[in-house]
């Protein structure tokens, strides 16, 4: 038998040193996977042991793999929106704008107002809807096994509601187009949106009175998983794991794209980049997601009816370049990277996936924690696996 | 990012960069290095002009030419931060770091004004050009660890061979798959 003993370091930036085992064991490696104990998709990761404390971890991906961009190559640009709405099937609104946005970028083209509101209005609403169920499946995680995600499920489907109102189906909306959106949205959507605005802090407010202050949360999540901001920018980290992280940067405020430039709201941000501080950051940013939209219905009141597409050419076939858009989606930055041949199909079609990319850094955040805690610390990234595999 | 700064940027790296490592400037601003040249253009961007943020790493294969591409897009994470914190690029950095009573703090969103220097949070593009034949590019993964899957994916979809990657293999097929498949002449196996 070989006994290979391994020094656990601290870790650099970690507050809490961690513990060093004075029991050494043999190393052992451990398998979890490929169906993660939650639902995040199917997910591998080997694991390297000493005792319960991770010494490595290594994420084997492609259990989901599809061939999208493959696929996307042999398509003209209008056929890809669908294979949009399943790279992260929580937010299909906001892969459809990531996208519609760099072929616009590409070819030029502008978008009415009135179809920017309710792009921004779709947006939000993931975003919502998207923090509300992460928190749901973190305590899933966690073993507060389905009320939590219970609940959160429950005010998901009044947003599922709106968004099948608007485009026709509940997940893959497929709604959003070159220049504009596909459908104005019908006269029941904004009464029934302001319901929504209305009854949505009362339920925030009731989940955070269970939850955020809750003992067991606490001690479970404080700590744990610690990513700092240089880490985190090295690592290519975006979205709220960046932000839990302290750092507030928020492509909404920087690229400005779409209307939020002209639109109020402040971007949170953690302190310890531990995976409470990311539980807190998602009910933030719902928030401020709730504040935007309360902003943007007046402002799609003052537009036109019916002005939901601007000029875009009958086919698609923009100028031989390359183009690169970005958005702000619920997970991170969104990005996609076009390059055209003057034909109608794209000769590149690259997704930049954020939960590809927020994944790089878990085997160094896991390290050094026990078994248990992986389980949460990679719940608390929030990544779907049909958006990392594509 | 407007012309001018492009230009200024440009100006710049022909200062410190050997002679002809730039090879073109595209009409998109992309810069097209000589791949020689891409580790020290890496390092002068990340160190001194603060883009220290690499968002994404994409493959391209240009049959046609023969050739293979990497395009890196670049943003200056930092900068752009500031520039929310306090409506300026150059302003001081936003005090963070950890306190016991992990209370988020709210980053003032102010009215994040776009002054002149605004541009340069990028995004920087740059294109490396190898043969196909002999695909190999150095990898940036030392100096921005956010290419490490991102290069092992390009590796798994067209081949790209990245000199001094860690822990360059497959990342989503399988080990014993033989071909690259977004290579442009890549034909599937009959099911």
């Amino acid at each position: 038998m070989t006994t290979e003993t391994v020094e656990l370091e601290r870790i650099p930036g970690k507050d809490v040193p961690v513990e060093v085992e004075d029991l050494e064991t043999e190393e052992i490696t451990v398998n979890i996977g490929p169906q993660h104990p939650s639902t995040h998709g199917v997910f591998r990761m080997m694991l390297r042991l000493q005792g319960e404390t991770v010494v490595n971890l290594e994420p084997v991906l492609g259990y989901l793999h599809r061939c999208q961009e493959k696929l996307a190559e042999g398509h003209t640009y209008l056929q890809s929106i669908p294979y949009t709405d399943r790279l992260d099937y929580v937010c299909s609104m906001t892969n459809n704008h990531a996208y519609v946005l760099a072929a616009e970028k590409l070819a030029g083209i502008e978008v009415p107002r009135r179809a920017e509101c309710i792009r921004v209005i779709m947006d939000e609403l993931t975003r919502v809807m998207n923090h509300t169920l992460l928190v749901g499946f973190l305590l899933n995680d966690m073993g507060a096994w389905l009320t939590p995600v219970q609940y959160a499920l429950r005010e998901r489907e009044k947003i599922l509601d709106l968004f099948e109102m608007a485009s026709g189906s509940r997940m893959m909306c497929n709604y959003m187009r070159f220049g504009g959106v596909a459908h104005d949205l019908p006269e029941e959507f904004l009464p029934l949106l302001h319901k929504v605005l209305a009854d949505y802090p009362v339920f925030l407010d009731e989940y955070e009175r269970l939850l955020t202050t809750n003992e067991v949360l606490m001690s479970r999540c404080k700590y744990v998983g610690i990513l700092p901001p240089d880490e985190a920018i090295a690592y290519g980290v975006t979205g709220p794991v960046l932000r839990a992280s302290g750092v507030a940067y928020d492509i909404r405020k920087v690229d400005r794209y779409s209307l939020y430039g002209e639109l109020d709201f402040d971007v949170p941000v953690g302190t310890v980049g531990d995976v409470y501080d990311r539980y807190v950051q998602r009910v933030y940013e719902a928030r401020q997601s709730l504040r935007i939209l309360e902003q943007v219905t007046p402002m799609l009141q003052e537009t036109p009816p019916g002005e939901i597409m601007g000029e875009v050419p009958r086919r698609f076939k923009p100028d031989a370049g390359d183009a690169y858009g970005r958005i702000e989606s619920p997970k991170g930055e969104l990005g996609f990277y076009l390059i055209s041949d003057g034909s109608d199909k794209p000769y590149r079609w690259r997704v930049r996936a954020p939960s590809f990319v927020n994944l790089t850094p878990l085997g160094e955040m896991c390290r050094g924690h026990k078994v248990a805690d992986i389980i949460i610390i990679f719940g608390s990234l929030d990544v779907t696996m049909a958006e990392v595999d594509r | 990012m407007t012309a001018e700064e492009l230009q200024a940027l440009r100006t710049r790296l022909e200062e410190t960069l050997p002679d002809g490592a730039i090879l073109e400037v595209q009409e998109s601003g992309a810069l097209v290095l000589r791949p020689d040249a891409l580790l020290e253009a890496g390092r002068l961007l990340r160190d001194e002009e603060g883009f220290d943020y690499l968002s994404n790493v994409s493959g391209v294969d240009w049959l046609d030419q023969n050739e293979f591409e990497v395009v890196y897009h670049l943003y200056a994470l930092r900068r752009g931060e500031r520039m929310l914190s306090t409506g300026q690029p150059d302003g001081a950095p936003l005090a963070t770091g950890p306190s016991p009573e992990n209370q988020l703090s709210v980053a003032a969103s102010a009215e994040a004004k776009r002054v002149s220097a605004e541009g340069m949070l990028g995004p920087v593009v740059l294109k490396v050009r190898v043969p196909r034949d002999n695909p190999v590019v150095p990898s940036v993964a030392g100096l921005w660890s956010s290419a490490l899957f991102q290069e092992r994916e390009a590796y798994d979809m067209f081949g790209l061979q990245f000199e001094g990657h860690p822990n360059l293999k497959r990342i989503y097929l399988w080990d014993e798959f033989a071909d690259h498949p977004l290579r442009k002449d890549y034909v599937p196996e009959e099911a």
